[in-house]
């Protein structure tokens, strides 16, 4: 069993290294193959000896299985290159050969992964909030179908999946922040700062992940156990914390890791609605800057977490499902 | 096919008409509702030219952020009636929201259509004939599947632009797993029944067992599917544009319309309360649907409303 349980791990584990690696690899040949960095950083203002500078600087000129060899390198060193405008490494104000160990320069990386405890903080509050809020709703809706108060919930869950985020997240402000003023419109800090910006977050969340508790609960209500353990006086509610919720928890844990996933998602750009210092902001900042090499190191930190998410939740299901077979595919 | 037509219960599918779904479409209230503001949207999304009365382009100063239901003074002092007010530009939203509508259901439905179509036939591939084919095919899926769509969209638009055609290409590109997966599954629990067996003990070839045994039965899995995906998709759609990454400024797209919008928060929020509820109406209009389709389309539920 634990040696079992151990090779499940590392077969995990490998998978989803092999996986960043793939995707990287593809943003690598995508960003920096396929498109220019260089042109598309200084657009129409730069010449074209601007743009063979930045390209020389950034090694583009260099054959491309050298420059695939140092991307990878630096994968494995946790490095990206430095930034174009973050700190003062304008590829316009030095020459190309000096610009490796300066103090001067900015790491993308490091830049990317100072944002981490903001994001992760948001996340984790938005997700929590959200299966405390629709695990219960579910449940509620599952024991009474069909009536009102399961037409309500289902209803207000559809209208949840329905709803652009980032443009709630404005009503949101228009009405809680500029109206009744009891928070503030953006920003980072306190408790208050991060109550609007976790609600436009977890709405989506709330709404898959009651629908799919819901049905998940019906059909596992609808069970002859249940049958029989309703027959023998055992009060619905009981039956449903102890026995159901745990038979229908796998397709639930599926779902919060999907939303968890989608949540990392959203906040690109909520984080960028609230001015929120986290990773979503600074790849906006970035792509609005069209700073390759920091958007590499961006999605580079985002995809980790992605792999982590699945990874937790592969965990899951060996823990929820005994009868799971993970020798084999 | 001569033991097919003299199955009982095709011979009361038979007498399912288009009347029944009709009636049973007007039984539900809410979706009858939501299939009507669809058609409208269509409409005015195909016809946009024809029933506009505004250039949804051309900025006029003098108009600027007019509050809905005013009015502004046109060309040789004819009164200007804008229902949903002005932009920052002074040009008329209704115009503009109708004009971004055929944006969105353009991008929804083409993406869709090229993605499912791709999905569909790489998941007929991948289910119906199986072994290495398949596993290169279901990888590729798994791949996909475990990185969000959108990070590749992002970045994909990010490299090679933005505009209408490679919008619609790449969120093409990313969401055909979807509809792969689905097909595949449907495609090998097929296989094994009796009825495909049977086909091929009286000798149909494999393409008669796929067009005329296997997809009649994918077709409504296929419709919930599209329809939820083009929901997705329009919000995609929007949330790509209000990063500048989808059409570009003078386009009246609903998420770019959004993202001017939040300068004028505060003095004109109709700026950007009109286009995102023309989204939320719309996704929420198609997850309706796709919801009454699947139990309308489900053999085993279906009784219950068709009757």
């Amino acid at each position: 069993m634990k040696k079992l349980f151990s090779n499940f791990l590392f077969r995990r584990f490998i998978g989803s290294l092999l996986m960043l690696f793939i995707v990287m690899s593809i943003v690598f040949i995508v960003g920096r193959q396929i498109g220019d960095p260089a042109r598309m950083y200084l657009q129409m203002v730069g010449s074209e000896d601007d743009v063979r500078l930045v390209r020389e600087r950034m090694g583009l000129e260099d054959p491309i299985h050298i420059q695939y060899k140092r991307f990878v390198r630096g994968m494995i060193t946790l490095d990206f290159g430095d930034t174009f405008r973050f700190g003062a490494s304008h590829p316009l104000m030095q020459r190309p050969k000096e610009h490796r160990g300066e103090a001067d320069n900015l790491a993308t990386l490091p830049l990317a992964a100072d944002r981490l405890p903001a994001t992760l903080f948001l996340c984790a509050v938005s997700i929590i909030f959200s299966v405390a809020v629709s695990i219960p709703l579910g449940m509620f809706a599952a024991m009474r179908p069909r009536t009102l108060g399961d037409k309500i919930i289902n209803v207000l869950t559809l209208a949840g999946v329905s709803i652009v985020e980032y443009w709630f997240a404005f009503m949101l402000i228009i009405i809680f922040a500029v109206t009744l003023g009891w928070f503030p419109t953006s920003g980072y800090g306190t408790f208050s700062h991060v109550f609007l910006p976790a609600f436009a977050l977890s709405l989506r969340a709330i709404g898959r992940i009651t629908q799919l508790t819901r049905s998940s609960l019906l059909d596992e209500l609808s069970k002859p156990y249940v049958r029989a353990a309703r027959g023998r006086g055992i009060p619905v509610y009981r039956i449903a914390f102890i026995h159901v919720l745990r038979n229908a928890s796998i397709p639930i844990v599926t779902t919060i890791g999907d939303e968890t996933i989608n949540i990392l998602t959203g906040v690109i750009i909520i984080e960028s609605v609230f001015a929120w210092p986290g990773i979503g902001a600074l790849t906006v900042d970035a792509l609005k800057l069209r700073d390759l090499p920091l958007i590499e190191a961006t999605i580079f930190l985002l995809i980790v977490m992605v792999l982590l998410v699945n990874f937790t939740v592969d965990l899951m299901y060996y823990f929820l499902n005994p009868r799971a077979n993970t020798t084999g595919k | 096919m001569v033991i097919e037509n003299n199955n009982s219960n095709e011979a009361r599918e038979r007498k399912i008409k288009f009347t029944h779904y009709l009636w049973a479409l007007i039984k539900e209230p809410y979706v009858f509702v939501a299939v009507l503001f669809l058609i409208i949207l269509i409409f005015a999304a195909i016809f946009a030219d024809l029933i506009v009365a505004y250039d949804p382009l051309r900025p006029n100063i003098l108009s600027a952020r007019l509050t809905p239901f005013s009015e502004s003074k046109g060309m040789g002092g004819v009164a200007n009636f804008h229902l949903l007010g002005t932009d920052a530009l002074g040009r008329d939203m209704l115009t503009r929201l109708i004009y971004g509508a055929r944006v969105s259901v353009s991008v929804g439905v083409l993406a869709v259509t090229i993605a499912g179509t791709i999905g569909t036939i790489l998941g007929l591939i991948a289910g119906y004939y199986g072994r290495m084919t398949e596993s290169i095919i279901m990888r590729t899926v798994d791949g996909f599947m475990a990185i969000p769509s959108l990070f590749i969209a992002l970045f994909v638009l990010f490299v090679l632009g933005g505009g209408l055609l490679n919008m619609i290409l790449i969120l093409a590109f990313v969401r055909w797993v979807v509809f792969t997966r689905l097909v595949r599954g449907i495609t090998i629990s097929l296989k094994e029944t009796s009825f495909i067996e049977a086909a091929r003990a009286i000798g149909a070839s494999d393409s008669r067992i796929i067009f005329k045994h296997i997809l009649p039965h994918l077709i409504s899995p296929l419709l919930v599917l599209a329809t939820l995906e083009v929901a997705l998709l329009i919000l995609a759609e929007a949330g790509l544009s209000f990063l500048g990454l989808g059409l570009e400024p003078p386009q009246p797209s609903w998420g770019l319309m959004v993202a001017r919008g939040r300068e004028y928060i505060r003095e004109a929020p109709w700026m950007i309360i009109l286009p995102g509820l023309s989204i939320f109406l719309t996704t929420l209009s198609l997850n309706l649907v796709a919801n009454w389709l699947r139990t309308i389309t489900d053999p085993v539920q279906r009784w219950r409303w068709l009757i």
